[in-house]
């Protein structure tokens, strides 16, 4: 015992860069940003072997504000970036940081693709129901009748169910967590990046500024009253007969995941010329 | 044997001369039928035939719309020298059956001295095709089939077209053994069809022959596609991710099974959004990356590609160009894509941009471009086209570079890390994720050195500078272009188009017009000192293309001093450039050129 040296236990401020955040005061943002560290504590995971990666938005500007790798791409595309990262080098931890707009909107074809391909990435969507960058329009999961500048009135047009939608499209792991209550935003994270394949949590994360009504989120959140299944049916089921508020992991399955590259190489590069010499 | 002759008497004027080619322009063979016929077997056996008795060639695939069935026709050109172009006409139109074949009638020119066999039972050959003065021949291809049961018409039509060409038997033989999947008494019986369809070119006026050999070692057969795909995996690629589209599917379909066995990986994407931001993250990750797609993939790519030069993250970008805009002409080639690589990304926003000047060229220009974006951490787009991608030919061994790809890495803990430092080549090391104490975030905005978001207009200044410098300090060295002969007058050119190019220069030279060849291989950036040298005692320069809109020519006006009014030979797909064209804009051009200097 007296031999062995332990690693220094990295604690969750050393996965935080200092870098001051553009968010609002009271953003849900902030605890998010402080489940995600808490949860790569709990993993012990070295900063410099996970890479966080993100879209354009609000919840994208994570990346800078943790002492990990980032990767502050385009609009919507955080899952693509970060399918070809996971691929390219497995052995990084990949978390990808992403709004309702960004995630469910202009990235929602690739949402479903990512949930189908069963990558092992941790998916974390940060949904506020509305675009906050751009100053308060209707993002996919905003309520028909919410009025705002760009849909006088509301869009008229029902919000989408992206939990009920990742289990349909395959993702192998599917929880709702509230950004809130950090310790258990950290706990299913933690959870949601062990889980092979493609983990996808949803963080309800009040706009105080643009929905100041979500600060009632608190009041109405509670936990799943059941264990996570690793039946889709059951999951979906229950999914879309809560009331959305219901917090924990909901589905754990176990598709195997999508082959990741890194394989040593079978032939010499020059072995190739074989098929085009006469 | 029922066999008609069909000769235009007014023709015989025409015919000697289309006959008055040059010496080396070999035979040019179009095999035409409906889908299912085999004549995409039929070519690429011939073409394989020739390469085992020593000749070099080039088959073009054409074929309609429909996804199976569709009218087909395999395009050859057969010579004793290697074979960059389609050459102007076919000396021999072979048609198993005339089904829509006339719908090729511009794509297979003919001329006089040209022989055009169809089938007995089938019908006249559509007169768009005899309207050129070629001599009709009608045998009983289907009938003298049916005769040797278990045979294919499209053997037969191999036996007779490769006599025509003056291919032994053996070869043409030893061409249907090497590919015979089937068994051996289907085998004999084609065997016999193959004969049979040599017994029966004596019935048919005699073509040039071809000086046939033995096999010559050292030769490849590859299409543009499979050595862009060979080049890219030379320069380092490690991981593809793509969408299927026409024509750079088979690029994909070829690197899939090879990076599986040199340790890589190729994944489909759900778009071209998700491609190339695919590869911008395995990049980013450090390994050297790569998408293929055509015209329509690069539109949607180009937000990324911004992102690749913001960022500094090395990607490949090959566009296997089409007829466009918009869905256009999927099948068929078109240089149309050049101004949207050279300057369609939003913002200042500096990228290489490379074209292979042929079929060969693809595996060193591929290689290049994974060196030159690895290098200078910048996206390349390689500009390749249908016809370099889906044609294949018989060439000489491409020279092969021992790979000479660097990313510039940070190493791990280096005091003060700044991953975008202002350096003085403009190159700052990256830290690829999994380096101890030099972690950063890779940022589309515009940022700091530290690569913090900033609206800084110092910071953007920097930033701007920085790229635009990586890319301008380079030394290119001689790879730039292609330089050849001396004069005061210059054919600008790139791409497929420098094969015709080189062809109508061949021919014009040998009319005592001495014209100097610029065929670009880096058309971003440009580097108008380089440039201008080349062109020192140049009083004409002349620009060729294959698009609309002259896009190569308005490009070099906007970027060099070129001579005073520079003349251009331009028009679209989807016919290829032919040499003869070539060659009479080049004539009147130089001819012009000569009185204004009488004038003077």
């Amino acid at each position: 015992m007296n031999d062995m040296v332990l690693p220094p236990v990295l604690t969750a401020a050393q996965y935080k860069s200092g870098y001051k955040p553009i968010w609002c005061p009271g953003c849900g943002d902030y605890t998010v940003l402080a489940s995600i560290t808490k949860a790569l504590a709990t993993l012990q995971r070295p900063p410099h072997e996970v890479a966080v990666v993100s879209g354009i938005g609000c919840s994208s500007r994570i990346p800078a504000y943790t002492n990990c790798y980032g990767f502050h791409g385009v609009h919507g595309r955080s899952l693509a970036a970060a399918t070809g990262l996971k691929v390219a080098r497995p052995e990084l931890t990949v978390l990808v940081a992403s709004g309702d707009g960004d995630g469910y909107s202009i990235g929602g074809n690739h949402f479903m693709h990512a949930c189908r391909r069963n990558v092992d990435l941790t998916y974390i969507v940060m949904d506020n129901h509305v675009y906050g960058m751009t100053k308060g329009q209707a993002s996919p999961t905003t309520e028909p009748d919410w009025d705002n500048k760009l849909s006088p009135g509301g869009t008229g047009i029902r919000s989408f169910h992206p939990l009920v939608i990742a289990l349909a499209a395959g993702a192998n792991f599917v929880a709702r967590a509230f950004a809130g209550d950090q310790h258990s935003t950290a706990e299913i994270l933690a959870q949601a990046v062990r889980h092979p394949g493609f983990s996808f949590v949803e963080i309800l994360s009040p706009c105080v500024t643009f929905r100041p009504e979500q600060r009632d989120w608190k009041e109405r959140v509670r936990p799943a009253a059941v264990d996570a299944t690793d039946d889709a049916a059951r999951a979906a089921r229950r999914i879309m007969t809560d009331d959305g508020f219901n917090i924990g992991v909901l589905y754990a399955g176990d598709r195997e995941p999508y082959p990741l590259g890194g394989a040593a190489a079978r032939t010499e590069l020059a072995a190739l010329e074989e098929e085009f010499a006469l | 044997m029922d066999a008609s002759l069909n000769l235009n008497p007014q023709s015989r004027d025409a015919a000697n001369a289309a006959f008055m080619k040059p010496a080396g322009a070999g035979l040019s063979i179009a095999i035409a039928g409906s889908g299912g016929s085999g004549v995409m077997t039929a070519g690429t056996l011939l073409l394989d035939a020739a390469a085992q008795a020593g000749l070099y060639g080039m088959m073009v695939r054409t074929s309609g719309p429909q996804i199976r069935g569709g009218e087909a026709a395999a395009l050859l050109r057969l010579g004793a020298a290697q074979i960059e172009s389609l050459d102007d006409s076919f000396d021999l139109l072979l048609a198993i059956d005339w089904q829509n074949v006339h719908r090729f009638a511009d794509e297979i020119p003919l001329h006089a001295g040209s022989v055009v066999i169809g089938d007995a039972d089938g019908g006249e050959p559509p007169p768009v095709f005899l309207a050129s003065g070629a001599r009709s021949v009608a045998l009983p291809l289907k009938k003298m089939a049916k005769a040797l049961p278990g045979s294919w018409i499209n053997m037969l039509a191999l036996g007779l077209a490769g006599t025509l060409a003056g291919l032994p038997e053996e070869a043409l033989a030893q061409a249907v053994r090497r590919s015979w999947k089937r068994t051996e008494a289907a085998l004999e019986a084609n065997l016999k069809a193959l004969h049979a369809g040599i017994v029966a070119a004596a019935d048919v006026p005699a073509l040039p022959k071809l000086p046939a050999g033995g096999p010559k070692p050292g030769r490849w057969l590859m299409s543009g596609n499979e050595a862009a795909g060979y080049g890219a995996l030379r320069g380092g690629v490690r991981f593809v991710a793509a969408y299927p589209i026409t024509p750079a599917t088979e690029l994909l379909e070829w690197m899939a099974p090879a990076l599986t066995k040199v340790g890589g990986t190729l994944l489909q994407a759900e778009d071209e959004l998700a491609s190339v931001n695919m590869i911008i993250g395995a990049s980013y990750g450090g390994v050297p990356s790569l998408t293929a797609t055509a015209g329509p993939g690069l539109a949607l790519m180009t937000e990324g590609i911004g992102l690749a030069v913001a960022a500094e993250v090395p990607i490949v970008v090959v566009d296997v160009m089409r007829g466009g805009p918009s869905t256009g002409i999927p099948a068929k080639s078109e240089q149309s894509d050049l101004s949207f690589a050279v300057s369609g990304l939003h913002g200042d926003a500096p990228r290489l941009v490379l074209a292979p000047g042929s079929i060969s060229d693809c595996v060193s220009t591929l290689q290049w471009a994974v060196e030159l974006a690895e290098e200078l951490q910048s996206p390349a787009i390689v500009l390749s086209d249908q016809f370099l991608g889906q044609s294949q030919a018989i060439v000489e061994k491409p020279p092969i570079r021992p790979s000479n790809t660097r990313r510039l890495t940070a190493e791990a803990d280096t005091p003060d890390y700044k991953r975008y430092r202002d350096t003085p080549s403009g190159i700052s090391p990256m830290a690829i994720p999994g380096t101890r104490g030099v972690v950063y975030t890779a940022d589309g905005l515009t940022h700091t050195e530290a690569g913090i978001p900033s609206s800084q207009s110092r910071d953007h200044a920097v930033q701007l500078d920085k790229r635009e410098r990586k890319l301008m300090r380079h030394d290119y060295g001689s790879r730039w272009a292609d330089l050849q002969g001396k004069g005061s007058l210059a054919v600008i050119t790139f791409g497929s188009s420098t094969g015709p190019v080189r062809e109508a220069l061949q021919r014009v030279a040998a009319q005592g017009v001495d014209v100097r060849l610029i065929a670009l291989r880096l058309l971003a950036p440009l580097q108008p000192g380089v440039f201008e040298r080349a062109l020192a005692g140049v009083e004409r320069v002349m620009v060729v293309e294959q698009n609309h809109q002259a896009q190569l020519l308005r490009y070099l006006r906007g970027m060099l001093d070129l001579p005073a009014r520079p003349a251009s030979f331009h028009r679209p797909g989807p016919l290829p450039l032919r040499p003869a064209e070539i060659c009479a804009a080049i004539l009147e051009w130089a001819g012009a050129n000569a009185k204004t200097k009488e004038l003077a």
